[in-house]
């Protein structure tokens, strides 16, 4: 390789690290460099996704069709959607709301300098601990043998099941999703509550301003795109959730990445061509919340700069 | 008649004392600088003006009432923050506007009053910009006039010009002294730097340690420093070791010469008594003729610093700084070559050794 | 003046003390009830004498280690290489290395079984070694933005276009510069990335599943199916795995050069409270 560019011309010093060509080096041999990382990806996985979309619009003798796409709206697949959607949407505002006064607490909160550290360490390892063990862990504590069912009907003689509250239904779901989603929100949204800056407070107090003016005209304002972005984030997390689902409920609950399992093993639709529609619909809500979420977070880092 | 009063106003951070019994009067209109080292407790007394920090003990007055327990929001006062602080939701325009709509003005008195103050300042035409579309200098000048805008008891500046370039730190500076004189507000100014410290005040504060060691104009505090800090942190000095011979007659010796200087120099001292004498550069002189008082001294090194040449030489037994003018036809002396220099014994400024 | 005692921030946090802590004791205590009557560590035991348990740990260690390799061998020349040659492709890889965040695993599984197909060109899924293969590309590319992203940071922490140009200032050729100068300076980001490979492809369900390998993920759903007590040792044993890759993760992430290998514990302190 060095034999190749024995001239090295430091140019360009503006923009540390990006934007600095080095030195004359024949166009061929550059792009070599890259080769292997865009062939992997090209194979496993760009056109993966091209084969899902190509076929989302063939019929099953090859030709193209709109069928498949129609057929998301039948209903047992837009009840399927439609759970999804909610169950995402209510685990997400659930983290974003949790995850936010936590963050709050132990950034602004005026608590000990140790908390902060140590719940930053476990949340990096909480939003990790998804899948299998977490539905494990939940059954262990709110399953119908878990301890807290338990702690709560012999001490507290309180049956939380009477309630109606089953763990493998919607809001059991949603409050085991808790576990890794509030630990995600307070990941990313500890750079934006760090961006708060105590000049600001001050400066609106010394112009008159109440502690409830400051964060109604200020602070809020100043963290509602880093607070929408990381909810679209958290949904995103939320809507390809399977292990955690199938590993409490196996496949009776029919959210539609258990639907496009099933799908793949076999046993539920007959149409393969309609899983490859079923799986363009789940890639177009995880670009549409991700698009979302990088405008936001692009908006809000420029006032934070 | 003073218009901001701290009384005997201490502070403390637990056990640790960061402000010590501090007094200061300041006249309606008057520029005064606190001046000092970083940690000194110039900005800790700025923020008790302010209210964002309670006195540990004392009182502070402003316009004749006692704001001491008053939360800063109810303080009437306008706050520059070195790190410009202005808020990034919101235009140049909102950002001014904002003390007035929290005071409750009227939104044809809001927009006048903002235009008036961009005015000011002179940037009424970025009035719909943000602050990250702002250069530094911008958004210090939209600080002040956010500052401003409501008609402010008292204006306070921390640190405001560290920030900035030196170019515009200077042009800034004469702009904030010139916007303070046309609306003649009270002021008070933190800065690490003396060089602003003594051009933009009427008054400078120069605290060490928690404590007020020298409260004065800017010419007495260069010219009469009466501790040896402040003639140590404000502009340069050159020590001379002196022992008292005679405190009557004003006579002290300088290595094995006795030289005599005004006796009230040397007013409250015993002979024997180790001394410094401190003088400013510019107080030397090269040749035996500016002064009564004459050394024998070697150039050890010469700075050409443009329109002055600084000498260090070697006299009295210690390296001496001293300045001369720079002139075109009269090139400076040779390193190791050997002269006289000479000083006004009434440029002395006695300290404790 | 004292301020007054936060209650709010206080109770707040004890709450998400209390939910994050609740299941982990719950899971704990419910892994040593195996026996009636009496805390054992019989679920333990009965876990670690079933051969299933220790050849699928194994096929999922030897897996995640084969994605570490894969997965570090193709991001840190290709980040090392753009940063250095070609720049302007920088926005291009790094919007690749992202895609896979926006791709549910399932999604993806499901473009590989039909991509290698019995009836495509290239039929892996056929053969025992190719499905292998296809399951560590899988995980290659489920763990490609968080290996991407830990080695870009740590290359620009060091400024490696710089570090290159110094190297060779100083007449050493290119594979010297590389393997004496970048890699020993990268290696630690690298080391990172490979725990949160480790981490996520360990236990991984969905792909393991569809492409029907006897890994460990496939086999925790089945305990989970069959049994009581065993799932929650299970359940326990992981978290503490987590634990530790993240712990070494978080270890390497912030090591300095010539920093001791078990650092003081006031050491690691005084690290966590700097971030």
């Amino acid at each position: 390789m060095s034999a190749l560019d024995t001239a090295s011309a430091p140019v360009g010093r503006s923009d540390p690290g990006i934007g600095r060509p080095l030195a004359r080096f024949s166009g061929f041999w550059k792009w070599l460099g890259v080769l292997p990382f865009f062939l992997f990806c090209a194979l496993f996985l760009l056109a993966p996704i091209v084969t899902l979309t190509d076929g989302a619009f063939r019929a099953a003798d090859g030709g193209y069709t709109l069928d498949n796409i129609l057929a998301l709206s039948s209903p047992n697949i837009v009840a399927s959607y439609s759970l999804s959607i909610r169950l995402s949407l209510v685990s997400a505002a659930l983290g974003t709301v949790t995850g936010l006064l936590l963050a709050y607490a132990i950034i602004l909160g005026g608590l000990p300098a140790w908390v902060r550290p140590v719940f930053l360490t476990f949340s990096g390892v909480a939003s990790n601990f998804a899948g299998v063990p977490l539905a494990f862990a939940f059954i262990a504590t709110l399953g119908r043998l878990g301890l807290v069912t338990i702690v709560l009907r012999e001490v507290f003689g309180f049956n939380l099941y009477a309630t109606g509250f089953n763990l493998f239904s919607f809001w059991g779901l949603a409050l085991t999703y808790l576990y890794f989603q509030m630990p995600l929100m307070l990941l990313v949204i500890t750079p934006a509550m760090d961006g708060i800056r105590r000049e600001w407070r001050e400066a609106a107090e010394s112009l008159g301003a109440t502690r409830r003016q400051y964060w109604t005209m200020v602070a809020l304002p100043l963290i509602t795109p880093s607070v929408l972005g990381c909810f679209l984030l958290l949904f995103a997390n939320a809507f390809g959730t399977l292990a955690t689902v199938y590993a409490l409920t196996g496949s009776n609950y029919s959210v539609v990445p258990i639907v496009l399992f099933q799908q793949i093993r076999g046993n539920v639709l007959y149409n393969p061509n309609l899983g490859y529609a079923l799986a363009l619909g789940m890639v177009a809500i995880m670009v549409v919340s991700n698009v979302l979420y990088m405008i936001l977070r692009m908006r809000a880092e420029r006032w934070h700069k | 008649m003073s218009f901001l009063k701290l009384s005997a106003v201490s502070k403390a951070f637990g056990a640790n004392v960061v402000v010590k019994s501090f007094d200061l009067s300041v006249r309606k209109g008057e520029f005064v600088s606190f001046l000092g080292p970083s940690g000194c407790g110039k900005t800790t007394v700025l923020r008790m003006v302010s209210g964002f920090e309670r006195p540990t003990s004392g009182a502070i007055e402003i316009g004749g009432r006692d704001v001491t327990h008053l939360p800063a929001n109810q303080r009437q006062i306008g706050m520059v923050f070195q790190s410009y602080a202005l808020f990034p939701n919101m235009s140049v325009f909102g950002n001014v506007a904002f003390g007035l709509k929290i005071a409750g003005a009227s939104k044809p008195e809001i927009a006048s009053r903002v235009k008036e103050m961009l005015d000011l300042i002179q940037l009424g035409h970025l009035a719909d910009r943000y602050p990250y579309q702002l250069s530094g200098g911008q958004q210090q000048r939209v600080a002040l006039a956010r500052a401003l805008a409501a008609r402010p008891q008292v204006l306070l500046l921390d640190e405001p010009l560290s920030a900035l370039d030196a170019k515009i730190r200077v042009s800034l500076r004469d702009d904030i002294r010139a916007i303070q004189r046309e609306l003649n507000i009270t002021t008070i100014f933190v800065t690490h730097d003396q060089e602003e410290a003594l051009t933009i005040s009427d008054r400078v504060v120069v605290m060490n340690g928690g404590i007020a060691e020298q409260c004065d104009t800017p010419h007495e505090i260069y010219n009469r420093p009466t501790t040896r800090f402040v003639a140590g942190f404000v502009g340069k000095l050159n020590n001379i070791p002196a022992i008292v011979v005679d405190p009557d007659a004003g006579t002290v010796r300088v290595e094995s010469d006795v030289v005599t200087l005004e006796p009230r120099a040397v007013a409250g001292r015993k002979a024997g008594d180790p001394i410094v004498l401190a003088l400013r550069p510019e107080a030397v002189s090269m040749g035996t003729r500016s002064g009564d008082v004459v050394l024998e001294a070697k150039v050890q090194e010469v700075y050409f610093l443009g329109s002055v040449i600084r000498l260090k030489v070697a006299a009295a037994g210690v390296s001496l700084s001293l300045d001369i003018f720079n002139r075109a036809d009269a090139p400076p002396p040779d390193v190791g070559s050997t002269t006289h220099v000479s000083f006004s014994s009434h440029a002395v400024i006695v300290l404790d050794s | 003046m004292k301020k007054p005692f936060p209650w709010l921030s206080t109770l707040i946090v004890v709450l998400a003390a209390l939910y994050f802590l609740v299941p982990l004791y719950a899971t704990f205590q419910f892994s040593l009830q195996m026996k009636r009557g009496e805390w054992s560590l019989a679920a333990y035991e009965s876990v670690f004498s079933s051969d299933v348990f220790l050849s699928t740990l194994a096929y999922s260690a030897v897996a995640s280690l084969a994605a570490i390799v894969v997965g570090a061998a193709l991001v840190a020349p290709t980040a090392y290489w753009v940063r250095l040659r070609l720049p302007k492709l920088r926005p291009v890889v790094e919007f690749v290395s992202l895609l896979p965040l926006i791709i549910p695993p399932v999604v993806l599984v499901f473009g590989h079984i039909r991509m290698f197909g019995s009836s495509s060109i290239l039929p892996l899924t056929t053969t025992d070694g190719g499905t292998n293969f296809l399951l560590v590309s899988g995980y290659v590319v489920l763990s490609l933005p968080y290996m991407y992203r830990a080695v870009d940071n740590g290359m620009a922490s060091i400024d490696i276009v710089t570090l290159t140009e110094a190297a060779e200032s100083l007449g050493a050729s290119r594979a010297r510069t590389i393997m004496e100068v970048i890699l020993p300076n990268v290696r630690s980001s690298i080391i990172s990335g490979a725990f949160l490979t480790f981490s996520i492809s360990l236990g991984e369900f969905v792909l393991a599943s569809l492409l029907n390998r006897p890994a460990f993920g496939p086999y925790l759903v089945q305990i989970g199916q069959d049994r009581a007590y065993e799932p929650a040792a299970l359940a326990v044993m992981t978290f503490a795995l987590t634990w530790a890759c993240m712990g070494l993760m978080q270890y390497f992430a912030t090591r300095k050069p010539g920093q001791r290998v078990f650092p003081r514990l006031t050491l690691a302190l005084s690290r966590n409270e700097a971030r």
